[in-house]
């Protein structure tokens, strides 16, 4: 292990991975811990819940599609939700520089307050902590959450279930959150109407859940993109998947700015995007119910899981080609959430 | 998305793909030299998609992956000043130098600044007229340019805080020492961007000494598999030549105006290349007439001595003589998130992007 901590340690992607099993997991180390999951899964007397904590360090705090507020309030519900609970209530903590103008924070205090509206959450606790000017950069939000879980559902974040021949699905186009936030640091002087995919997506999900009992695997694609969520679940449950390329839907501006700047889109991050696997009887349905959500109009099968290459998420490229996806090493964009 | 996906056409790569199959059967060996090539190659698949007759090779076209570990020894010393900012492009601040590297240099406080330009550098220049600021500049004739365009226009805008540290190189030198090292390939896949500004005459010794044809390529499927294509006929017709596959941006008189410029800044110079040793004549330093801007002359510093990795076999990977699976290093030690040597640091480099995407 490096002696100091990287921005690569943040990034969500190898680094990050190697952190939480060679410190956190090892010290901390206990069965519900160790599964890894999204949010935790907790039966407390007979009650199943979901808890889930995130830190929200974005720059810059105001951006196209949202704002650390909207984006702290949706990160905490997608990591419930996408575990199958319904979630119910929210924490939420502040960290302020000396000097940070109230009027700002207002604007983003009122937009949580709306998102939890939204989303049928209730913020019930918090806590406040000043520091000196340049101490912090302007305001980070810490939020937690908790939510209901069907018993039935427990397995949809493990992905325990998941067999070959299972279908996977993602709700929308990818990188929209990474790209903007490149723009909104003037990042290449890009002046573009690109905004953030940054929402609540209990909604969409509760869709999903009404549609097929059957969900084998749902998780948000976040820091490190869809490329890292695929690469965790073909490592965790050691089975095979391939992704279609040109299956999988993106902006043709953000595809514009990736392909200038040299990204990759399937590793920029996204904040209001979910992959699952159902069973491929499903798949169209389920499909058909995402597009009367808002957040799943353009939802689109992408690839499948399969019974060869096991550990592996293969991408068969727009030409036909094949290559690996594998977890990003370092960091592609410090404070992206 | 116009001027991508034409040259992303299924149909096309196919139609190019049963061109080559039928074409020959006899074994070839190619290499791209351009390091944009081999991230292109493999992000596609290329190689799924060939004829097993057809094999490609990495080259040394890389610049983090030639660059010298004394080089980034230097720019790890240069971070530690007082007062000083360090610019560089983006990979570079990965590459392990022989105790440090740029990223650990920062995450201790070193002022290291990521920058997509040079013209970056000078507006940070600017901004801290009490610092120095240090470009470190890496690449082949397709970023000398740019360096170039960092001296004089700090000499216009009287700047007294801008020095570019250079490693650049041009690689005519290295294409012509991999042939005489021995090196059996059958044709080169020329670099596009480097081509763009030095124009196709530089590649002219290769048919006619070497017998060996040069198509300087683009960067999208059909681009690469189109110059594949031309190379295997050139084989197969025994008649090798220099030929433009990427005539939407590349002429044969190359960007005359950026020529002048590196001839205004630069004077050549014997230089270290990973794998290769020391090229005559193949590297650019900053002539005396811009010294002042020179950060090698104006800013002396203390640099560890160097040391390299054991077992480590970037160079012979960057000759093109052995794969990035048969080090005993890749993919055990030496990964994407723990790179030992340059070739795993950089999208560029080929064991980066054969660890990424074949493993």
């Amino acid at each position: 292990m490096e002696n100091n901590i990287l921005l690569g340690h943040g990034s969500g992607g190898r680094l990050t991975h190697n952190l939480i099993k060679d410190l956190f997991v090892k010290h901390f180390d206990n069965p519900i811990l160790r599964q890894q999951t999204d949010s935790a899964l907790l039966k407390i007397n007979s009650a199943n819940l979901a808890f889930t904590t995130d830190s929200y360090v974005v720059d810059p705090i105001f951006f196209p599609g949202g704002n650390i507020g909207k984006l702290a309030v949706c990160g905490t519900v997608n990591d419930l939700a996408v575990s199958g609970a319904i979630p119910k209530y929210l924490s939420a903590s502040f960290i302020i520089e000396e000097g940070f103008s109230i009027k700002e924070l207002d604007l983003i205090i009122t937009s949580m307050a709306d998102e939890a509206k939204k989303a049928g959450m209730l913020i019930v606790t918090g806590d406040t902590k000043v520091v000196n000017k340049g101490q912090c950069d302007k305001l980070f939000i810490n939020t937690s959450g908790i939510g209901i879980l069907d018993e039935k559902f427990r397995s949809i974040s493990t992905g325990e279930k998941i067999i070959a021949g299972d279908k996977i699905i993602i709700n929308g186009s990818i990188a929209d959150h990474g790209m903007t936030i490149m723009a909104a640091r003037n990042f290449g002087n890009f002046k573009t109407e690109i905004k953030s995919d940054c929402a609540c997506l209990n909604s969409l999900i509760k869709k999903i859940i009404d549609t097929t009992h059957q969900i084998k695997f749902m998780r948000d694609a976040t820091r490190g993109g869809i490329a890292t969520i695929l690469c965790e679940l073909t490592e965790n449950n050691h089975i095979g998947i391939e992704v279609e390329e040109s299956m999988v839907p993106i902006n043709e501006k953000v595809r514009g700015m990736c392909e200038l700047l040299g990204f990759d889109p399937f590793y920029v991050a996204n904040e209001g995007k979910i992959i699952l696997i159902v069973p491929a009887e499903d798949a169209d349905n389920v499909v058909s119910a995402m597009k009367q959500n808002e957040f799943g109009k353009d939802a689109a099968i992408i690839g499948e899981v399969v019974d060869v290459h096991h550990g592996k998420a293969i991408l068969k490229t727009g030409i036909g080609g094949n290559r690996i996806i594998d977890m990003l090493a370092d960091e592609q964009l410090p404070r992206i959430c | 998305m116009k001027y991508i996906d034409e040259y992303r056409d299924k149909d096309l790569v196919n139609l190019l793909i049963e061109k080559i199959s039928t074409l020959t059967a006899q074994d070839i060996t190619l290499m791209e030299v351009c390091g944009g090539h081999t991230w292109a190659i493999q992000k596609f698949g290329i190689p799924s998609l060939l004829p097993k007759n057809i094999r490609l090779l990495s080259g040394p076209g890389c610049p983090v992956c030639v660059t010298s570990k004394k080089f980034i020894d230097q720019a790890v010393a240069y971070s530690r000043l007082p007062d000083t900012i360090i610019t560089t492009y983006g990979d570079l601040i990965r590459v392990p130098g022989s105790t440090s590297s740029l990223n650990i240099e920062k995450s201790k406080g070193g002022d290291v600044r990521i920058v997509y330009s040079v013209l970056d550098a000078l507006k940070i220049a600017k901004e801290n007229p009490s610092k120095k600021i240090i470009f470190l500049g890496i690449g082949f004739e397709t970023t000398a340019p740019g360096s170039a365009t960092g001296i004089v226009n700090a000499e216009n805008d009287k700047l007294s805080n801008f020095f570019l540290f250079s490693a650049h190189k041009i690689m005519p030198p290295a294409m012509t020492a991999l042939i005489d090292e021995g090196v059996k390939i059958n044709g080169y896949i020329a670099p596009g961007h480097v081509s763009v500004i030095t124009g196709s005459h530089i590649y002219e010794d290769f048919p006619a000494k070497y017998h060996i044809g040069c198509v300087i390529s683009g960067f999208e499927p059909v681009d690469i598999l189109q110059s594949i294509y031309m190379l295997v006929k050139q084989i197969h017709d025994k008649k090798f030549c220099v030929e433009i596959q990427y005539k939407r941006v590349v002429k044969p008189e190359g960007n005359i105006k950026a020529q002048e410029l590196m001839k205004e800044v630069f004077i050549l110079r014997d230089d270290w290349w990973r794998g290769l040793g020391i090229l005559k004549n193949s590297g650019l330093a900053v002539n005396e007439k811009y010294r002042k801007f020179d950060a090698e002359k104006m800013i002396p510093v203390m640099v560890e001595e160097t040391k390299d990795e054991k077992g480590c076999i970037c160079g012979e990977i960057l000759k093109g003589l052995k794969k990035p699976n048969q080090c005993k290093l890749f993919g055990t030690i030496c990964t994407t998130s723990n790179p030992i040597g340059a070739c795993m640091v950089s999208h560029e480099g080929a064991c980066n992007a054969y660890f990424r995407f074949n493993k």
